[in-house]
């Protein structure tokens, strides 16, 4: 390679690094400018849209109105420009968008999709991921050199899930039965268990219409990057425990697991819930580990990777909007939550 | 002296009585599952770590384990193809990985700076509800939004990266992605600092203020000074993010070779050389380098930023 690139394109570096930060410099102190020649009584009043404007616009145009157009994109057919009001109506066709996606059941459709969404990825990715960072945190936190194996545990969480995607192919590879095995799950399957080598990215068992082998497969290998996350989070709620309590339980004659069940588990439930439902997030959001490893295929497709296989490989853009309002009615009921908690933790403030 | 002698003398008497030593024996099975556990975690990574250092012929036919037995066949031939194959693009996805990720974070960052120190301690109408609608827009799947914003990209604006590369000016080609980073990023940025920024002491504003100092001096010389705990995570958080980032790049700049990130890269890599293929082990801690190092020396301030907002979706 020629790292020679990174030098190569010096104007390019030049707006990366100077002209970007120069812009917004200028921005706030121009801005900033203008205020103070208006009469003072007005300062007040325009100050605060100075500063908080650029977000407002930013969040407008990417997140909120967005999100509203294809609302309406949907229920519209996809000669629509969802951007044109003109166009709007004309190409109504209700839901059927929808009924494509929710026909064929068990198998047609979105299906395969909202059932890896919402009953696998839910389930096993937020109970393996808390489960893990809870044995960890809980066991870490009694030995001396907790930090050096916490940043081991966590180091999956700063590499991209592409890498990681990689790293879990290598794992599962597959050599028919009899040959050296190069994947270190089926070497552990093989000489160990003394079961055939699997094909855990392909294999459908039990049934082609309910997989559950190659979605644990993926899942796995999400729940081995993402556990760090949740060990660090609950191991700083553990810590938070006053060491008294604890104490206290022991000397009255709880055994560790007593403590662990009726003392150390219903304190950290506040936080148990706030890393589920984030957790609860990122399964509904998979897309990265599905798109690297199994592309969809061998019925582990989920709600992200169908969205953008209807938008590019389709170019049914009617489709994917359908799809995405389908992945936020499923993301709604946590956000109330998290709406909630923090409404909750204002009223408290 | 023989005061400081017979200290360590009575201690090691402690040190080795039987209870001592019982005590340790009982911690060993906890020793044995803490080391057990995270060494189970290391060999993912380790496993392709070592087949990155193998030839073909050993990757194709048996385990990474069984290398240990011949180190002599390790080689750095699969680094040295990989970076040097033009056809695998990876110096200059790196170079665009850095081109996309240092805008993606000054900008949200920067922006929402802004906007934090109005939401904290400025008044304006529907302050209250914009916050709020924040914190809602926290969790709302991209999805959602790529439809509507790559039309208006490519049929309104006519921003393809071909339209785009040929203005000729520098760094163009990104800017729709940039500003896509930019809005998804806020709403967490703003969150993370608004929360840190109201926790500030307020006398010290007021005595600046009083003093003379004017909105710029106390944002740029009090607040931002103070903050620097919370601006360090959230830029290495966003900056990870996007470096990390495969779905964003994918929908605004595509794999085209000239604009693509590292992922895009790695990802196209995967079918263009088969999956298993040995160049894919090496391509892979290629693009691991800078997060790593990113992690390994600020992991402090990233664990603080996972702590301080764990809603973000």
């Amino acid at each position: 390679m020629d790292f020679s690139v990174l030098l190569q394109d010096i104007p390019t570096l030049l707006v990366v690094i100077i002209g970007v930060p120069g812009v917004l410099a200028a921005y706030i102190v121009g801005g900033e400018y203008l205020v103070r020649r208006l009469p003072d009584k007005n300062r007040p009043r325009v100050r605060p849209w100075i500063w908080v404007g650029p977000a407002l616009i930013l969040v407008a145009g990417y997140l909120l109105i967005p999100a509203i157009l294809t609302a309406i994109q949907s229920v519209e057919s996809n000669r629509v420009d969802v951007l044109d009001p003109s166009t709007w109506g004309t190409n109504f066709v209700g839901f059927r968008n929808f009924s494509r996606q929710f026909a064929d059941f068990p198998t047609g459709g979105a299906w395969v999709a909202i059932r890896n969404n919402v009953i696998f990825w839910l389930i096993f990715y937020t109970l393996f991921t808390l489960a893990f960072g809870l044995v960890l945190a809980v066991l870490f936190d009694r030995v001396k050199y907790e930090s050096f194996v916490k940043s081991l545990i966590f180091m999956p969480m700063a590499i991209s899930s592409v890498a990681l995607g990689l790293i879990w192919d290598f794992m599962y590879e597959y050599q028919p039965p009899g040959a050296a095995q190069t994947g270190t799950v089926n070497a552990v399957v093989t000489t160990l268990l003394h079961h055939d080598p699997v094909s855990w990215l392909q294999d459908q068992w039990p049934t082609d219409t309910f997989n559950i082998l190659n979605n644990l497969a993926l899942i796995g290998a999400a729940t081995w990057g993402i556990t760090g996350f949740a060990m660090v989070i609950l191991s700083a709620a553990l810590k938070g425990i006053p060491g008294e309590l604890l104490e206290a339980a022991r000397v009255d004659g709880a055994g560790e697991l007593t403590v662990f069940r009726r003392v150390i588990l219903p304190l950290m439930m506040p936080t148990i819930v706030v890393v589920g439902t984030t957790l609860v997030i990122f399964a509904l959001k998979a897309f990265d580990v599905v798109y690297v490893m199994t592309s969809g295929n061998y019925g582990t497709d989920v709600l992200a990777y169908r969205m953008y296989n209807q938008l590019y490989l389709a170019s049914n853009s009617g489709g994917a909007s359908a799809v995405a309002i389908i992945l936020l009615v499923a993301v709604v009921p946590v956000l109330i939550f998290n709406l909630r908690q923090f409404r909750a933790v204002e009223a408290r403030r | 002296m023989t005061v400081a002698a017979a200290t360590p003398t009575t201690s090691a008497a402690a040190r080795f009585s039987p209870a001592w030593i019982l005590e340790r024996i009982s911690r060993w099975p906890l020793h044995i599952a803490v080391i057990g556990l995270t060494a189970a975690w290391m060999v993912p990574t380790i496993g392709l770590l070592v087949s990155s250092f193998r030839p073909f012929s050993g990757q194709a036919t048996s385990g990474w384990w069984t290398a240990f037995q011949n180190p002599t066949t390790f080689t750095l031939s699969n680094y040295t193809d990989v970076l040097s194959q033009s056809t695998t693009n990876l110096g200059q996805a790196f170079f665009n990985s850095f081109m996309i990720s240092i805008p993606a974070t000054v900008l949200p960052v920067s922006i929402g700076a802004f906007a934090a120190y109005a939401f904290a301690w400025m008044k304006f109408p529907g302050r209250n509800g914009l916050f709020l609608a924040l914190v809602g827009l926290l969790a709302v799947p991209l999805q959602l939004t790529f439809i509507p914003v790559l039309s208006f990209y490519v049929q309104h604006l006519h921003w393809t990266t071909d339209n785009l590369e040929s203005y000729g000016i520098p760094g163009l080609p990104w800017v729709p992605l940039w500003l896509a980073h930019a809005g998804y990023g806020l709403p967490f940025a703003i969150y993370l600092l608004a929360n840190f920024f109201r926790a500030l002491p307020s006398d010290l504003f007021e005595s600046a203020e009083i003093d003379g100092a004017g909105t710029l001096t106390v944002f740029f010389r009090i607040i931002l000074p103070l903050s620097v705990p919370a601006l360090a995570s959230l830029v290495i958080f966003q900056f990870l993010w996007v470096w990390n980032d495969l779905l964003v790049a994918l929908i605004y700049v595509g794999s085209t070779a000239s604009v693509a990130p590292l992922t895009v890269n790695l990802a196209g890599l995967t079918t263009s050389l088969g999956q298993g293929s040995n160049l894919l082990t090496s391509a892979a801690f290629f693009s691991m380098i800078v997060p790593l190092i990113v992690f390994l020396s600020l992991q402090r301030y990233f664990v603080r930023g996972i702590l301080a907002g764990s809603v973000k979706g």
